[in-house]
């Protein structure tokens, strides 16, 4: 198995991409989504106004007095500060911008990052597109990270969790919250553990922290496929498709970390002697092999 | 029954994370400089190696020691002062 590289070390766009691509964003390439949450403010504001126009002019109802029309609109202007301020200090602690680009997903891009999380092994090209220096939008890389899939795949794990239980009479409702609180905390102390190794390996990375919990939240593909397997196929069908999920999971976290962490000669397939490279190269295969580690730990004991 | 166990094993909760978070900060907030770490080779002066492109992983270690230290010694009075104050009322 050979990577090669572009000829020309920049990722192009395919021509088929660029072309869907006005199709789905009418307003400038920068923007990841359409923004509708302000297009209905103003329609709304001239609806109500209108409407209490005529209402207003009978002289009947508490909308005519002074005083309540500058109560409302002090209310008004109240709630607006209000939700500024809110919009800039929440930014400070959540990047929210950041994290919609994590969300910039459509259903092309996830159909096939679901078949390359099963089958990593006839892919080829896995660096990931930039555009003028920032990484494209999952949407139009099948490389790049997203969170919808981890996400969603979470939750789901959860659900199926409980109806394995269920099928054996061992359910209770509050089973589904301890799970989610356990899962979600062997979650955070591998992320933490990643953190901490990386840092100490000195690794100068783009990997996000961010990064980071999408590719640990890849995994739940591959125990909600095990587990499913478990319950229609019993005991036999769940090894031999943990065992098949397992060995994808642990191939792709390594073609995807190897050209993150690696240094570029490494990463391309050349030997590069030093104990740094080396180190580097431990480093990627341990936090791949410990996916499979954590898939058997977290389903094990749904499978009977 | 024994899938009780299982679970009971299994259910690891948020407030036992933040329960481990506080106690492992503890430790390392404990460490003393001069007693301790400079006894065993771990003191600061001796983290700062040479002052090369490739700290070292027992240099970025003695590092992270040096500035947990001191970052977190007033926030974990506050953390540990808190903790004492639930578990003397609530048990």
């Amino acid at each position: 198995v050979s990577n090669y590289p572009n000829p020309l070390g920049i990722c192009i766009l395919e021509s088929n991409v660029r072309m869907r691509n006005p199709a789905m964003d009418s307003s400038e390439p920068g923007q990841l989504f359409d923004d509708t949450s302000t297009s209905a403010g103003p329609q709304g504001a001239g609806h109500s106004g209108l409407d209490k126009g005529p209402v207003a002019y009978t002289g009947q109802t508490v909308l005519s007095d002074p005083m309540s029309n500058l109560a409302m609109a002090y209310g008004s202007s109240l709630a607006s500060q209000g939700k500024e301020m809110m919009d800039k200090n929440l930014d400070r602690f959540i990047p929210v911008s950041k994290l919609k680009y994590y969300f910039a997903v459509d259903t092309l891009y996830v159909g096939k990052k679901l078949g390359l999380l099963v089958f990593p092994y006839m892919h080829e090209n896995w660096e990931v597109c930039y555009q003028q220096d920032t990484p494209v939008a999952p949407r139009f890389d099948v490389n790049a990270p997203d969170l919808y899939i981890p996400a969603m795949a979470f939750i789901t794990y959860i659900l199926v969790a409980g109806l394995a239980l269920g099928t054996q009479n061992r359910f209770s409702p509050e089973f589904l919250g301890m799970q989610a609180s356990s899962a979600l905390v062997w979650l955070i102390i591998e992320v933490l553990a990643v953190l901490l190794s990386l840092y100490l390996v000195t690794v100068n990375t783009d990997l996000t922290t961010i990064d980071l919990v999408a590719f640990s939240g890849y995994k739940y593909v591959g125990m909600i496929v095990g587990v499913l397997a478990g319950l229609l196929f019993g005991k036999t069908g769940y090894y031999l498709a943990l065992l098949w999920c397992c060995a994808s999971i642990f191939v792709f976290m390594i073609r995807t970390l190897r050209l993150k962490i690696l240094s570029e000669a490494a990463a391309e397939g050349m030997i590069v002697r030093g104990a740094k490279n080396q180190l580097r190269m431990y480093l990627t295969m341990a936090i791949a092999a410990a996916q499979p580690v954590f898939m058997y730990w977290l389903t094990f004991h749904l499978v009977r | 029954m024994a899938w009780q166990a299982k679970t009971a094993n299994m259910a690891f909760t948020l407030y036992a994370l933040i329960q481990t978070a506080v106690l492992f900060t503890n430790a390392i907030a404990v460490l003393h400089e001069e007693r301790f770490l400079s006894k065993i080779g771990w003191g600061a002066e001796q983290g700062i190696g040479g002052f090369g492109d490739d700290p070292g992983i027992k240099a970025q270690l003695l590092n992270l020691i040096r500035s947990v230290r001191t970052v977190m010694r007033v926030p974990l009075i506050i953390v540990n002062s808190v903790c004492i104050l639930l578990l003397l009322l609530f048990g």
